[in-house]
């Protein structure tokens, strides 16, 4: 499991690890919670170019249907296919197995938020 | 609108709940998982605090003439100890809310209406018992709920201290044997720690259950000594379990299967309005003529794959462009058959069971076909 306040945030409730010109993307524990249990995910193929911003994939739960934005400019480059199978993974390790997409990426937004801005707007949840 | 808290609400909180809104309510919408929660139902039992339904007594010696008026059933045939499921309706036949009547006595009725329209339901029965020596009193604020649902909510009922029932020379021998013996549909006058609890045998779950009303300042007792019993075999259960639950049971909600601009013959429920009943009631001439020739029904939608249509969703006869031929009231991914189920209303000649449809699931369409409700029957 990732090291939380290490990840960057975006408003849209997900997080980005990077490591060198890669980034990985999850939906953080807030969302998840907020969702309810996932039960299916649909993410975007591999070698797909995604606009950052733009709808790439969905997360649904019982009770509702989540949509997963990207965050960045990019070309996927993993998908993570344990959550497809396992959807579940998102609800009980959000930060870890539960990522969700890799994507090449040649700049990052500078509108990211650190684990303090991301705190703050969830209200500390 | 100001938000209105349950009886219960610290007990959830200290749980560890999610909170939704419901109805202007905070209520619980999950503890933990919203899928272990309908499963514990379904395997063993689940405790839902339904605080927020409203109840309204009517009370007087025309009471049963008064509701026979007022809603669709013929309330006067039910006995003392019986409840009967019935239908607050328009003068256009339209459905106002849906209602569970328990006949608490020969002239004292307890009318249970969803916390959305507990007003406008009490408003109602105000004007249309008032040429009735009846009197309806809203009791929604001094009454709790508590609902104990699954195959082992009997025993767990049965072996919670503090329950008797009332009577002169009656003991705690006799509770056991008494809630063992109270039908579906039936309530029983009992007490829980020397005071009046009225345990009934219903539920909105598709499996065996009792629903217990009792005042608010006993209910956090009664909650905790049903938690303490019950152990692993009874989990805190939220409203998003309650409503996978009752959706799988074919249930309708009001608000999506059922509102003032349906009729109850469109939701397969003709008849819960009693069109033999002596005399006139609110909503008869408009339930004689019935819905518009062509009107759509309710069925229900199941299909393969992992992706729910969702309330509001259209549904179609073809995958080529056209109008639709529904559309859906409630729909997930069911936990217990774990295949997408839907309730929609769709043209009458798409709704034979069989016909193969087409749901449009944001943007992509998903091959489903129509099925008679329920989706799941527990096994008796």
């Amino acid at each position: 499991m990732a090291d939380k306040t290490t990840l960057q945030y975006t408003a849209e409730h997900e997080w980005v690890l990077v490591d060198g010109d890669v980034a990985t993307v999850g939906i953080t524990a807030y969302a998840a919670d907020k969702l309810g249990d996932v039960v299916f995910v649909d993410l975007p193929a591999v070698d797909a170019e995604v606009d950052g911003g733009t709808v790439v994939g969905e997360i649904e739960s019982t009770k509702s249907v989540g949509e997963l934005f990207a965050p960045i400019d990019g070309t996927i480059t993993e998908v993570n296919e344990a959550v497809v199978s396992s959807p579940e993974l998102v609800n009980s390790d959000p930060f870890g197995d539960g990522w969700l997409v890799k994507v090449r990426f040649t700049a990052l937004p500078d509108d990211l938020m650190s684990f303090d801005e991301y705190s703050a707007l969830v209200g500390g949840e | 609108m100001t938000e209105r808290f349950s009886p219960l609400h610290q007990t959830h909180v200290d749980s560890g709940a999610s909170f939704t809104d419901f109805a202007g309510w905070q209520m619980p919408v999950r503890y933990s998982s919203d899928l272990a929660e309908h499963h514990a139902v379904r395997s063993h039992a689940g405790i839902f605090d339904l605080s927020h339904m409203g109840e309204i007594l009517v009370i007087g010696p025309e009471a049963a003439e008064a509701l026979d008026y007022a809603l669709a059933g013929r309330l006067s045939a039910i006995e003392h100890g019986q409840a009967k499921y019935t239908l607050l309706l328009g003068r256009d036949g339209g459905v106002i809310d849906d209602l569970v009547v328990y006949r608490t006595g020969d002239d004292r009725f307890m009318v249970v209406a969803n916390a959305s329209n507990r007003e406008v339901v009490v408003e109602e029965l105000l004007q249309r018992t008032s040429p009735f020596d009846a009197e309806v009193e809203d009791e929604s604020d001094d009454i709790a709920l508590v609902a104990v649902q699954g195959p082992d909510a009997l025993e767990i009922l049965q072996q919670t201290p503090g329950f008797g029932v009332q009577g002169p020379g009656l003991d705690g021998d006799d509770f056991v044997s008494a809630v063992a013996g109270l039908k579906y549909y039936r309530s029983l006058p009992a007490e829980f720690e020397g005071g009046p609890v009225l345990i009934a045998r219903t539920g909105y779950t598709g499996e065996d259950g009792f629903e217990l009303y009792l005042a608010p300042e006993r209910a956090e007792a009664l909650w905790s000594a049903l938690r303490e019993t019950g152990g692993s075999r009874l989990v805190p259960a939220g409203l998003a379990s309650r409503d996978t639950l009752r959706l799988e049971a074919g249930m309708p909600l009001y608000g999506h299967e059922l509102g003032t601009d349906t009729f109850p013959a469109q939701a397969g429920l003709g008849r819960v309005v009693a069109l033999g009943k002596e005399g006139d009631f609110v909503g008869r001439e408009a339930s004689e003529r019935g819905p518009e020739e062509g009107a759509r029904v309710l069925v229900g939608l199941i299909a393969e794959g992992r992706r729910a249509g969702r309330a509001g969703y259209a549904v179609f006869a073809t995958t080529d462009a056209g109008e639709p031929v529904g559309e859906i009231t409630s729909g997930a991914l069911s936990p217990t058959l774990g295949h997408p189920i839907a309730m929609a209303y769709v043209a009458p000649d798409s709704a034979e069971p069989g016909t193969e449809l087409y749901i449009d699931v944001r943007g992509t369409r998903v091959a489903a076909s129509v099925t008679a409700l329920p989706f799941y029957k527990r096994r008796k």
